[in-house]
């Protein structure tokens, strides 16, 4: 017999788990030059028993999120290289009208993220391609090519054995993990049954179990295990004569939440329509105790019976054969995150302890690779915000809070999700300290980041009538839902007086100590050196010269700076700040996220408002732009910023959370005989800075785009060396593949007669419709989109290369399956509404 | 023809068995549960004999909240009907067992020609049940049977003894118990399925007279294995290889 495996001693990294993730990532290390890494799986090779085991392992390529999407593309691409990729097409049908919408809606995806050739199909067209579907069913389908199936387990083992080729690996399976241990906040061995292993860096990539190996080291990974439903019916007389795994298109039935593919001489049907059946990575039961594996939890067939009815209403010539029989049935365990989004990256609480966790097949490989380039080099190729794990508040690491969403988000696995769609479980977790004014002048709340936050308020619905079309009304249901004419009436209120909106959420840390300049100027872009009052707007680079953020900065004393930043990336900016702090402990970073609320005030009768409460000197020249000082107003000191996001004269005003509802009431009492209105958040981040042609994170800014491509150079670089730097400097030499434009609707009327509203994620296309790429393969596509009410214009953002930059410049714009006319109005930051700035700085 | 099926559940285990914490039990939290193979024969039987000489086929099974799944699974394979003798455990003394199927049968009423039951359940083994139940109600009983045929009110078995062979022939109405073997169960179709949900079953309280064997506790023995082993891979593997092979009497 081989002799008993053990553990070595040390590592340069340890990766946890064998499945595709795990896999892949060993991998990609060993291929970036990394050595001396170890593998540990408490089950054996090559399948430990995860759920990569169970994968149903086809992929669609087209998701409405760009990184995703991007992630699957890069997958199939190695899936490809690795041999194990069978291409067979895939169509995703509709059974309804507003599934045809959202079909449409897809190839709008397929097109903005370059999945190629794609089309809408007839029932005729679908039923040519899947002959054993009853075409009476559906409406219609969306036609893939690319769709293919993998041999994940494959996949898994050839790249292990590259790694192990490459002389940089050794797995070590039927090895349990003990412990994580933990010096100083630094990840410094993994305990196994095998024997301690010492080392700094430590990848949970254990899928449904990587909770409980987090837990180990004091860091949350907030999925939980859940359950997706298949079987396997066969065999099949119509497969009879199929070679090989795969060989017709993979149906996705989208209305009744299931999917329908051909297995070798069998049928594999699942669904995602089941109740959320949800268990806890302590409860899943040892390789040893389970009848199939650890992920394959005994089958529920009551948790099946409709969709026995649905799939044979589908496909009834061979799931209604009476001779085909039931040949393998499992609750599959997989991961659900509470927003549906993967978690990948450094955890916040313990440094070199990396999560690459809910992902699935379709996203493995390439997950591999980025999480490889983040721990090797400092960043992965591929913009990953919306999967940081940093990206977690607190409240979202606990069990409630992941049950509570996981159990809402389960059923739209496969749902029609709209843009503006809103979570109802586990609200009103984070309450403003105006809320109660808010909830009695009849906000309706939108989610940030937990926060309750006012979107529009029902209280200025007579305005809507006041400014008439002026307010663009949207008739149709898909534009209009989850959006407000009242909105745009508040945004132009505002700007004949003045509004009062609340910024609470904003995430606020402040750097002090001898080495604050240090950190600030490290990070930011901007010049940070500035005299004590300024307030510095300015992109925060990631090593690549990409955008990692876009902040405020104020300096509050020598050694003193307030970051100010968008709560939804507040807390995946606060690790980035926290990583640069010095070892020495020169500097810290305290959070007031929680301590500090902030009200703003814009209009033109801002200034009017604000003086009557304060005896401070709020003129121009009192209190300039872009400087902030402590005024007292009333009782109260207030920290009163001058900049604007809304594109007129005011401040944000930052006091104390508990102090801040009498600073509402103070506000509002004096706005009333200046024609103050509260303005919700649709005003702040839509109407008002579109309108000012303001960028926004996670929209326009990412780390794929450039400063210089987004427009926003200044003219001057700083001394200081900054993260970045070296990469920007060299992108203010060369000529930018595409700009940051800003783009108007000229016609908004569909075939049928209704005015549209692109909502945003639309791709951008030349006269004769074709898809516009830059120089670096990035599509053209609607970053944002939104009402400009001030300009009686829709305006779409989007990056367009030099030859289509052109002011007057005439594009078109799908949405919904229908062609629009679009002309570039703006290229570059310039405003479209007070291009000189002249109500800011006055 | 009228043709008793008798089922019992039992969980389906992977290779380490957890018992509660009292050790009186296995502990069931994360198993599912599915019918022993004979059983799965023995109701195959009744399926091909009702297709064969028409009828129905009636499930009769003793267990708690959840079985319903396991009679579901088999109405989905053939099986019409079914009464559920409701009682806290499906680890009931066989006496008793016997008793209580014997007490539900009588009171169904349906004058059954064949009751079917597999020779032994896949927990207890106890292989007494059906011979009991034959008792209770006064019929003749083959067991162990892996053949069988029915004419003329007569069933002809076979039994597998030793290398041997025996035939017998029961004259019906008889309580027959089958092993695995008997025939290949068919697996449930979708069809199956979505039949099996309206098919009745009849719940009756469960009277079950006091164990007359009593469990003192259950241990797992201890396991040698220690899962697998990577012997290497290529070339270098090859001794390794023959080793094992050595050692399970695959090459000497």
């Amino acid at each position: 017999m081989a002799e008993e495996l053990k553990a070595p001693t040390s590592a340069k990294c340890v990766v946890i788990g064998a499945g595709i993730v795990g896999n892949s990532i060993v991998y990609h290390l060993a291929r970036l030059g990394w050595s001396d890494i170890v593998q540990v799986d408490k089950g054996p090779l090559p399948n430990p028993g995860g759920s990569t085991g169970h994968a149903s392992n086809f992929i669609f390529p087209t998701d409405h999120s760009k990184e995703i999407t991007q992630l699957t593309l890069e997958s199939v691409r190695q899936y490809r290289e690795m041999g194990v990729f069978t291409e067979c097409g895939g169509i995703e049908v509709a059974r309804t009208e507003e599934r045809m919408q959202e079909l449409h809606r897809r190839m709008q995806s397929a097109k903005s993220f370059e999945i190629e050739d794609t089309a809408m199909l007839t029932p005729a067209e679908v039923k040519e391609k899947v002959p054993y579907i009853d075409e009476e069913v559906i409406l219609g389908g969306f036609w893939t090519p690319s769709v293919g199936v993998v041999d994940s387990l494959r996949a898994g083992t050839i790249m292990r054995e590259r790694a192990q080729e490459m002389g940089a690996l050794s797995s070590l399976p039927n090895t349990e993990v003990l412990d994580i241990e933990v010096t100083d906040g630094k990840v410094s061995a993994v305990v196994t049954d095998r024997g301690t292993i010492e080392t700094d860096c430590v990848v949970v990539a254990c899928g449904c179990w990587s909770p409980r190996i987090a837990a180990m080291a004091g860091a949350a990974i907030p999925l939980t295990p859940a359950v997706h439903q298949m079987k396997d019916i066969g065999p099949v007389p119509f497969f009879a004569d199929t070679k090989g795994d795969i060989e017709w298109p993979i149906i996705r039935d989208m209305d009744t939440f299931m999917y329908e593919r051909q297995h070798g001489t069998g049928l594999e049907i699942g669904s995602y329509a089941h109740r959320a059946i949800l268990y806890e990575a302590d409860e899943i039961p040892s390789n040893e105790q389970a009848a199939l594996s650890p992920t394959e939890m005994p089958f529920t067939q009551e948790d099946f019976d409709l969709q026995d009815e649905h799939a044979m209403e589908l496909m009834p010539d061979i799931v209604g054969d009476e001779n085909i029989g039931e040949k393998y049935a499992c609750n599959g365990l997989l991961s659900l995150t509470p927003d549906g989004a993967p978690i990948l990256g450094e955890t916040p609480e313990v440094k070199g302890l990396w999560s690459a966790a809910a992902v699935w097949i379709k996203e493995g490989p390439g997950v591999g690779k980025a999480m490889a380039e983040w721990i090797v080099e400092g960043e992965p190729e591929i913009d990953l915000h919306g999967a940081d794990i940093a990206r977690f508040y607190e409240h979202q690491k606990t069990r409630e809070h992941v049950v509570a969403r996981t159990s809402e988000g389960f059923i739209k696995t496969y749902g029609i999700i709209h843009p503006g769609e809103q979570w109802t479980a586990n609200r009103n977790v984070r309450l403003s300290p105006y809320y109660e004014q808010q909830k009695a002048l009849g906000a309706v709340f939108y989610e940030a980041a937990g926060w309750e936050r006012a979107f529009w308020y029902e209280v200025n619905a007579p305005l809507v009538e006041k400014f008439g079309d002026a307010v663009m009304p949207r008739t149709a249901e898909w534009d209009s839902r989850w959006w407000s004419p009242i909105i745009n009436a508040e945004h132009l209120q505002m700007r004949e007086t003045a509004g009062m909106i609340d910024l609470t959420p904003f995430a606020i840390f402040d750097i002090t100590g001898p080495s604050a300049l240090d950190v600030v100027q490290r990070t930011a872009m901007r010049q940070m050196d500035v005299a004590i009052g300024k307030v510095i707007y300015t992109p925060v680079l990631s090593p690549r010269g990409g955008f990692k953020s876009d902040l405020t900065i104020m300096r509050l004393g020598k050694n003193h700076f307030r970051v100010v930043t968008g709560g939804a990336h507040g807390m995946a900016d606060r690790k980035w700040f926290a990583d640069q702090l010095p070892a020495d402990g020169t500097a810290q970073l305290q959070d007031l996220t929680s301590s500090m609320t902030t009200l703003g005030v814009w209009g033109p009768n801002a200034r009017a408002i604000v003086q009557s409460l304060t005896t401070a000197d709020m003129s121009h020249e009192g209190h300039p732009f872009g400087t902030c000082r402590v005024i007292e107003m009333g009782s109260l000191r207030v920290l009163a910023s001058r900049i604007s996001y809304v594109g007129d004269l005011g401040w944000e005003l930052y006091l104390p959370m508990e102090q801040g509802a009498k600073l509402w009431d103070m506000v509002w009492e004096a706005g009333q005989q200046h024609g103050l209105i509260a303005v919700g958040v649709g005003v702040y981040g839509t109407t008002g800075r579109m309108e000012k042609g303001y960028r926004a994170y996670g929209a326009e800014l990412d780390t794929e785009y450039t400063v210089v491509e987004a427009g926003m150079a200044p003219k001057k670089v700083k001394e200081a060396d900054f993260i970045g730097k070296e990469a920007y400097l060299k992108h203010r030499e060369e000529d930018p593949v595409a700009l940051m434009c800003t783009l108007s609707v000229t016609d908004h009327t569909s075939s049928s007669g209704e005015k549209r509203y692109m909502l945003g994620m639309e791709p951008i296309l030349t006269l004769d419709g074709a898809p516009i790429t830059d120089k670096s393969g990035r599509r053209s596509f609607v970053t944002s989109a939104g009402s400009a009410p001030s300009l009686g214009k829709h305006l779409l953002m989007a990056y367009l290369p030099p030859e289509h930059a052109v002011e007057g410049k005439e594009l078109l714009v799908e949405y919904l399956g229908e062609r629009y006319p679009v002309v570039v109005d703006r290229v570059g930051a310039t405003p479209l509404f007070d291009p000189n700035n002249e109500r800011i700085v006055s | 023809m009228e043709i008793c099926v008798c089922i019992k559940r039992y969980p389906s285990l992977g290779s380490a068995i957890v018992l509660t914490e009292d050790g009186m039990a296995i502990d069931t939290d994360k198993l599912g549960f599915t019918l022993s193979p004979h059983e799965e024969c023995a109701v195959e039987a009744a399926v091909q004999l009702k297709e064969e000489h028409g009828g129905t086929v009636t499930l009769v099974t003793l267990g708690p909240e959840g079985v319903e799944e396991q009679i579901r699974e088999q109405f989905a394979i053939g099986a019409d009907r079914a009464i559920w003798v409701r009682s806290e455990t499906t680890d009931v003394d066989p006496q008793a067992a016997a008793a209580a199927l014997g007490d539900a049968i009588e009171a169904d009423g349906t004058a059954f020609d064949l009751i079917l039951l597999g020779s032994e359940s896949a927990d207890n083994a106890n292989a007494q049940t059906g011979v009991r139940l034959a008792h209770r109600l006064g019929r003749p009983v083959a067991t162990a049977v892996k053949g069988m045929t029915i004419a003329d009110g007569t069933a002809t078995v076979e039994r597998a003894v030793g290398t041997m062979r025996e035939v017998y022939t029961v004259p019906l109405p008889a309580v027959v118990t089958v092993k695995d073997g008997l025939n290949i169960p068919r697996y449930p179709s979708v069809p199956g399925r979505i039949k099996a949900r309206k098919k009745p079953i009849e719940e009756v309280a469960g009277n079950l007279a006091d164990p007359r064997i009593e469990l003192i506790g259950l241990t797992v023995p201890v396991r040698e294995s220690k899962g697998a082993q990577d012997l290497g891979a290529g070339d270098e593997a090859a001794d390794a290889l023959v080793d094992v092979m050595k050692q399970i009497g695959v090459l000497s």
